[in-house]
């Protein structure tokens, strides 16, 4: 077997083109992957022109807010090209340059002041969108409505600490600015003790009746206002979400990306180089000669097997070698790097040699692998609730008959300890790779009858 | 190499029909006959790659060497490599000397770094039938090894197909050219329809031709083959 094994890499090594794409692909692939993990989500690029005075603060109960940044806000999520007036605006979103507007107008701040008076007005922002594509349109209607809502929680805030202290005035007295004089205001609390101390130095009477009952008032007005408090700061963010993870444990998405990155490379570099081996055998006549006493089929596809991972394994490493320059990986567990590229490596080759035996044209073999690899790779990644419940069961059938998704569950665990367990896939790929060796020796029946 | 009654069917069409075979230690049989006779199915029964439906074969596996029509070689390796990659599978003890010993009787030294699909189709089929007799076998099988080779590639063949038969190699091959198995087959083995029709020398041929087909006996050897055969109803 060692010699067969000899003379495809030997072959390998006389095909230039197969060899320089062998290296060439997974150092293509970890520098694409490892620039766009890298760089991160890109920001939509936006115009931004804020109108409103310098100067202006919202105002509650006459008090101005400090500022609440909401500029910056806006632009720490999106990169903001300022723009001087509306007709600039205008020419970015309709020259492309930008996804879209955004416009304060001046009296956006007035607009706020207004909704705590008896004649309140709408706030408004305006928005500028080149809408010629519908999936550009949708981008900016969710990058929009974020934005907004995000700058509308940030004022709400604002306004519910403010209202929130003031009641903390009104409940336990305190210092009150008013046109830079401090006034000290008495506060509920200790009005109710100065009204309850009075009343025993009052005779019985109509007045001293009176005196309890603006005493029961303070009292009550302060238990309800302590209430209150709480649940004007709660308005701001009136539902808190609770996140539980039930099943399941995610890696960093960066590592995920990696070990699709990876698996992929793995799936197309094994199941061609099998399947096209193999069927190179039959091309080159070799099969019937070599079958004939020499070495037995089922060693020749145990050759082919180990052929796809010793290379597989090679060119995965040297990707991940690549990705390291981008994002840093736990190389202490190379062991387990190991065992999922070789486990996951097997389990291809073994697919990769039951198409080839299938296949049988070299040209043919190498249209079949693209054909299911592909599709079968990208099905693997639709997640659960992205598609009905009868076609994910159907995805789910089909990814789990095919060798990738256990392989790239293997890679993903792996690569990062916050990664699912690598028993199950492991045990999958193994009894994969047993599926798929039978089907291959029943397939070299008909391989060696044509 | 004894083959009795050899049978073997392909669904409902009989592709060998009882047909024998006998050949002595450095003979050269030449087995010729229409497309479809049987020649390809009795060479791959003789070389153990097919399994006969009735009849046996006197003789080990590992004893014949089989040489397919098409040349079983890695055409991206070299010769060397080639033939060191089979000598290896074979087990030679020292597989160098093999290689070295087969270049020679091959008289391909001068190549042996050469990539086999840069070679002429007369010298890779010169490497396909040195591979076949890495395995030193008393009997070697060609199925028709001339296919494709201009006349100065065939003289060449013959000669070493000559040559390893008078070093006692029992050689059997099938050929299409009834002139090369007239000049090369000390016997001729006539297949039509999976049926043995003649078994003898070229003269002995003739001699059947002069009494079945008198018209086309002293005609060219084809012009008197195919009237025999039409004779005999094919």
């Amino acid at each position: 077997m060692r010699w067969l094994l000899l003379k495809d890499l030997q072959i390998l090594r006389r095909s230039p083109l197969q060899a320089v794409l062998l290296v060439a692909y997974p150092v293509l692939i970890a520098i694409l992957v490892g620039f766009a993990i890298s760089r991160g989500p890109e920001k939509p690029r936006i115009a931004f022109l804020n109108e409103v005075p310098a100067d202006t603060r919202v105002r509650v109960g006459g008090q101005q807010l400090p500022a609440a940044g909401v500029s910056d806000r806006i632009c720490s999520r999106v990169e903001c090209v300022h723009v001087k007036d509306r007709a600039e605006a205008v020419d970015e979103v309709q020259s492309g340059e930008v996804l879209a507007a955004l416009i304060l107008p001046a009296d956006l701040v007035d607009q706020i002041n207004s909704l705590s008076t008896l004649t309140p007005g709408t706030p408004k922002v305006e928005v500028l969108v080149n809408e010629e594509d519908p999936v550009k349109a949708q981008l900016v209607d969710e990058r929009i409505s974020t934005l907004l809502a995000q700058a509308n929680l940030a004022i709400a805030r604002r306004i519910a600490s403010e209202g929130g202290r003031y009641l903390d005035l009104i409940i336990n007295g305190g210092k009150f600015e008013v046109v830079g004089q401090a006034i000290q205001i008495l506060g509920l609390r200790a009005s109710a003790q100065i009204l309850e101390a009075l009343a025993p130095a009052l005779p019985p009477g109509p007045l001293r009746n009176s005196l309890g009952e603006v005493t029961d008032f303070t009292a009550r007005a302060r238990d309800n206002l302590d209430v209150a408090g709480p649940l004007i700061k709660r308005i701001a963010q009136p539902i808190v979400v609770e996140k539980e993870v039930v099943d399941g444990s995610a890696p960093p998405l960066e590592i995920f990306a990696i070990a699709v990155a990876a698996t992929l490379t793995l799936a197309f570099v094994t199941v061609l180089l099998v399947a096209g081996s193999l069927a190179l055998e039959r091309e080159e006549n070799a099969f019937a000669r070599l079958t004939r006493g020499l070495i037995s089929p089922s060693a020749l596809l145990g050759e082919k097997v180990l052929l796809g991972m010793a290379v597989g394994l090679v060119v995965t490493l040297l990707m991940l070698a690549g990705l390291q320059i981008f994002v840093p990986l736990q190389w202490d567990r190379l062991g387990l790097w190991l065992l999922a590229i070789l486990a996951g490596g097997g389990a291809l080759a073994a697919a990769g040699a039951a198409l080839g035996a299938a296949a049988r044209e070299v040209r043919a073999v190498s249209l079949l692998a693209f054909m299911v690899t592909l599709p079968v790779a990208f099905l693997s990644l639709v997640p659960s609730g992205a598609v009905g419940t009868g076609v994910f069961d159907l995805v789910e059938i089909v990814t789990a008959i095919f060798p990738f998704k256990p392989a790239l569950q293997a890679m993903t665990a792996a690569l990062d300890s916050a990664g699912p367990g690598i028993g199950g896939p492991l045990l999958h790929l193994a009894v994969l790779i047993v599926a798929y060796g039978l089907l291959a020796r029943l397939a070299l029946k008909r391989f060696a009858a044509a | 190499m004894q083959a009795r009654g050899l049978v073997k069917r392909y669904g409902e069409r009989e592709a060998l029909r009882g047909v024998d075979l006998v050949a002595e230690a450095g003979e050269l049989v030449a087995i010729i006959g229409p497309n479809g006779a049987g020649k390809t199915t009795l060479l791959s029964i003789l070389a153990g790659i097919l399994k006969p439906d009735a009849g046996e074969v006197g003789v080990d596996a590992g004893a014949v060497g089989w040489v397919p029509q098409q040349a079983a070689l890695y055409r991206r390796l070299t010769v060397e490599e080639n033939l060191l990659l089979f000598a290896r599978l074979e087990g030679h003890e020292d597989p160098h000397a093999s290689v070295e010993e087969m270049l020679e009787l091959a008289g391909l030294e001068a190549r042996r770094g050469e990539i086999v699909a840069r070679l002429s189709g007369g010298n890779q089929q010169r490497i396909n039938i040195a591979i076949g007799l890495l395995s030193r076998p008393a009997v070697l099988l060609l199925d028709e090894p001339s296919v494709g080779l201009d006349p100065r590639q065939r003289a060449r063949l013959w000669e070493f197909v000559s040559g390893l038969a008078g070093r006692g190699t029992t050689v059997i091959f099938s050929t299409h050219d009834i002139q090369e198995a007239e000049r090369y087959g000390r016997r001729l083995l006539v297949l039509a329809d999976g049926e043995s029709l003649f078994d003898g020398s070229a003269e002995g041929l003739r001699e059947a031709v002069r009494s079945e087909a008198p018209e086309a006996a002293d005609r060219d050897f084809e012009t008197a083959f195919v009237a025999y055969l039409h004779h005999r109803g094919h």
